[in-house]
């Protein structure tokens, strides 16, 4: 459990500094929450509050990190990732919402999210996912573990093509379940013998096969919502 | 109707009303409908009809019958209408003669059969009248057949509106009839309308006054589809519009309720309550919980699971504690007897962490449901304690989780550390017969 070739690798932490955030929420007073409770750990560039908006904004500014709201005017979040990822494949984008909704979840992570978070996060620990994202890992809370565990390993095995894609590592299946049972990733490591970083290869990896993965359960939340 | 048989006893209790059956109708439902409010056999009556017929008058009983009996529209009658436009073959409360479902398209051809058949009644009748009509036979039944396909497909038109009123929003409609089968039908009819009248006028006048004769009436029939056709239109489009808006009117009405009953007065009491923190958090959170599952949660996947048991014990443990506890469940299964220890003694704890942890950050409840046995993960980042520090006679921990669980069969350990929180693993075998 070494050295694996992960997409974690291709770009390492960015630049000294905090990252560079934009806000997209169609609520005001969730953004303005928002960037009070991230306070000085990240600088938040521009906010928008539909999907032009944030098209434009996140075009015109850059940022290294879009704290993106699931449910957006105009087409939803999983909209605002296709329209910048083929331009901008440098953005990452981490999904908040209050939807604790399963296909919500999976709508966004298969559009390219690199994580899923609720709203009733702490402000600490939505900068610590802000900056673990901005470095190119992987953010996983509870309940999106506990959806990975239920979509990978619920009755209807893997379709006879399964490939790796399709199933998880008994390892990552060990992450999963420390981190839906609400172990941080340095509880995980310590947890498991492991180091940190490979904690986060390995969350990474379990991200790549949620977005890739041919899986029924899969790709019938994204069959439902018009998402590749 | 002189063959109706003998009224059923009186001691049978709910006689369904007089309604044009639906499901498992042969022609117009007329003979069924009667059957079922009758309480006999459906072919008993369609026998007394065919049997009449041959005299005339059971067709036009047929007819009147037809015309002035209501389609059953109500949306509990059976399963079907609620769900798309396919006749349930197994209908509700199937007579002894019910028992062979029909394939879709056999009943069409069989509808059509019948149809032709009260036409032929229709001809027998007309001949017993003692009009001249040797020479309009085959067209008059010609024509008369096209007449029922129309009427039938007013009928199905009708069915169709109610299914969609009464079709949630999430359900597609009119799936099962599609379009061009409407149309087909509707062609069919006309068709069989016209061949009649043209054939009648050539047996009268010869071909050209045939000709003439159809010509006429496709003519009128072109230049009324042209005057009014702008106006049906709109007609039809206003209708339409005038439902979706009912819906939707409906659909606001429901939320505005449920946001009357439910948020408004949380929020009301929040103000009221404002000097208390501890108690605004229970209250915001106890409506957030309620509101998240009015949203995603359809009620009817909510029976007795461990899922669901674990949320409900969670959302208690929270009104009564305080705090905010994150329910996470991997499966789901039925909840037995040992389970059902298992979930008591995660309730308990729920409440420790909810009682010692609940200022340091959510507590983190993971339930996870395998082929072989459950497993409940209660974590808090509170202070921790020593676990042998505790007093042989607390309750709590000792009895009510460890206890609780080793005697039904299952592993209970409690993980802890002064300043490392505190985790509670429980686990309980499952029962063979849970799979």
């Amino acid at each position: 459990m070494t050295d694996e070739s992960t997409p974690t690798d291709e770009t390492g932490p960015t630049a000294a500094g905090p990252p560079r955030v934009v806000l997209v929420d169609d609520h005001r007073m969730v953004r303005t929450g928002v960037r009070t409770e991230l306070g000085d750990a990240v600088e938040v560039v521009g906010e928008a509050g539909d999907v032009d908006q944030a098209v434009i904004v996140i075009t015109a500014t850059r940022p290294e990190v879009v704290l993106l709201d699931v449910h957006l005017p105009g087409g939803g979040g999983a909209e605002v990732i296709h329209r910048i990822a083929p331009t901008m494949p440098e953005v990452r984008f981490l999904a908040l919402s209050v939807s604790d909704a399963a296909e919500d979840v999976i709508t966004t992570i298969r559009a390219g999210a690199r994580g899923y978070v609720t709203k009733s996060i702490t402000g600490p620990e939505l900068a610590d996912a802000v900056l673990r994202v901005a470095g190119g890992d992987a953010v996983f809370s509870p309940r999106l573990a506990g959806f990975v565990l239920d979509a990978f390993s619920s009755g209807a095995p893997a379709p006879a093509s399964a490939e790796e894609l399709d199933l998880l590592s008994p390892r990552e299946r060990e992450v999963m379940r420390l981190i839906a049972r609400g172990y941080a990733y340095k509880e995980v490591a310590k947890e498991l013998f492991i180091s940190i970083k490979t904690v986060e290869t390995h969350v990474s990896a379990v991200l790549r096969k949620l977005q890739l993965s041919n899986r029924h359960e899969l790709s019938r939340w994204a069959a439902d919502r018009g998402v590749v | 109707m002189t063959a109706a048989p003998a009224p059923p006893a009186p001691s049978r209790p709910p006689r369904p009303p007089l309604r044009r059956a639906v499901d498992g109708r042969w022609v117009a439902g007329v003979a069924r409908g009667l059957a079922l409010h009758l309480g006999v056999d459906p072919w008993v009556i369609r026998a007394a009809f065919v049997l009449a017929a041959f005299s005339g008058a059971g067709v036009i009983a047929y007819a009147a019958f037809w015309a002035v009996v209501p389609l059953d529209t109500r949306p509990d009658r059976g399963a079907a209408p609620a769900r798309g436009l396919r006749p349930d073959p197994y209908g509700p409360a199937p007579g002894p003669g019910e028992g062979q479902p029909p394939g879709e398209e056999r009943r069409d051809l069989v509808g059509l059969l019948g149809l032709a058949a009260v036409a032929v009644g229709g001809l027998l009748l007309l001949r017993q009248a003692g009009l001249e009509v040797a020479g309009a036979a085959v067209p008059f039944v010609v024509a008369a057949t096209g007449v029922a396909v129309l009427w039938r497909l007013a009928d199905d038109a009708q069915r169709r509106r109610v299914v969609e009123a009464t079709a949630g929003l999430t359900q597609p409609v009119g799936e099962g009839a599609p379009r061009w089968a409407g149309w087909a039908r509707l062609f069919l009819g006309v068709v069989l309308l016209a061949t009649g009248a043209g054939v009648f006028f050539a047996s009268r006048g010869g071909i050209g006054a045939a000709t003439t004769a159809v010509l006429a009436v496709l003519v009128a029939l072109a230049g009324l589809l042209v005057v009014a056709g702008p106006w049906l239109y709109r007609l039809v489009r206003e209708l339409a519009d005038e439902r979706a808006e009912r819906i939707r009117s409906q659909e606001r009405a429901d939320l505005a309720a449920h946001v009357h009953d439910s948020v408004l007065q949380t929020l009301t009491l929040i103000q009221r309550r404002s000097d208390d923190p501890r108690e605004v958090v229970r209250l915001a959170r106890a409506e957030e919980r309620a509101l998240r599952q009015w949203l995603y949660q359809p009620a009817a996947e909510r029976a007795d699971s461990v899922a669901v048991v674990l949320e409900r014990l969670a959302a208690d443990v929270e009104d009564d504690h305080g705090g905010t506890l994150d329910v996470v469940c991997v499966g789901d299964a039925p909840v037995d007897e040992r389970l059902e220890a298992l979930l008591q003694a995660a309730r308990e704890a729920m409440v420790n962490a909810a009682k010692y942890a609940a200022e340091d950050g959510p507590v983190s409840v993971y339930a996870e449901v395998e082929p072989h046995e459950v497993s409940v993960y209660v974590r808090d980042r509170g202070p921790g304690f020593e676990l042998a520090a505790i007093p042989a006679d607390r309750m709590g921990v000792r009895e009510s989780i460890i206890g609780r669980v080793e005697r039904a069969g299952g592993r209970a350990e409690v993980r802890t550390a002064p300043g490392d929180g505190c985790e509670v693993r429980l686990s309980m075998p499952r029962t063979e017969e849970g799979q």
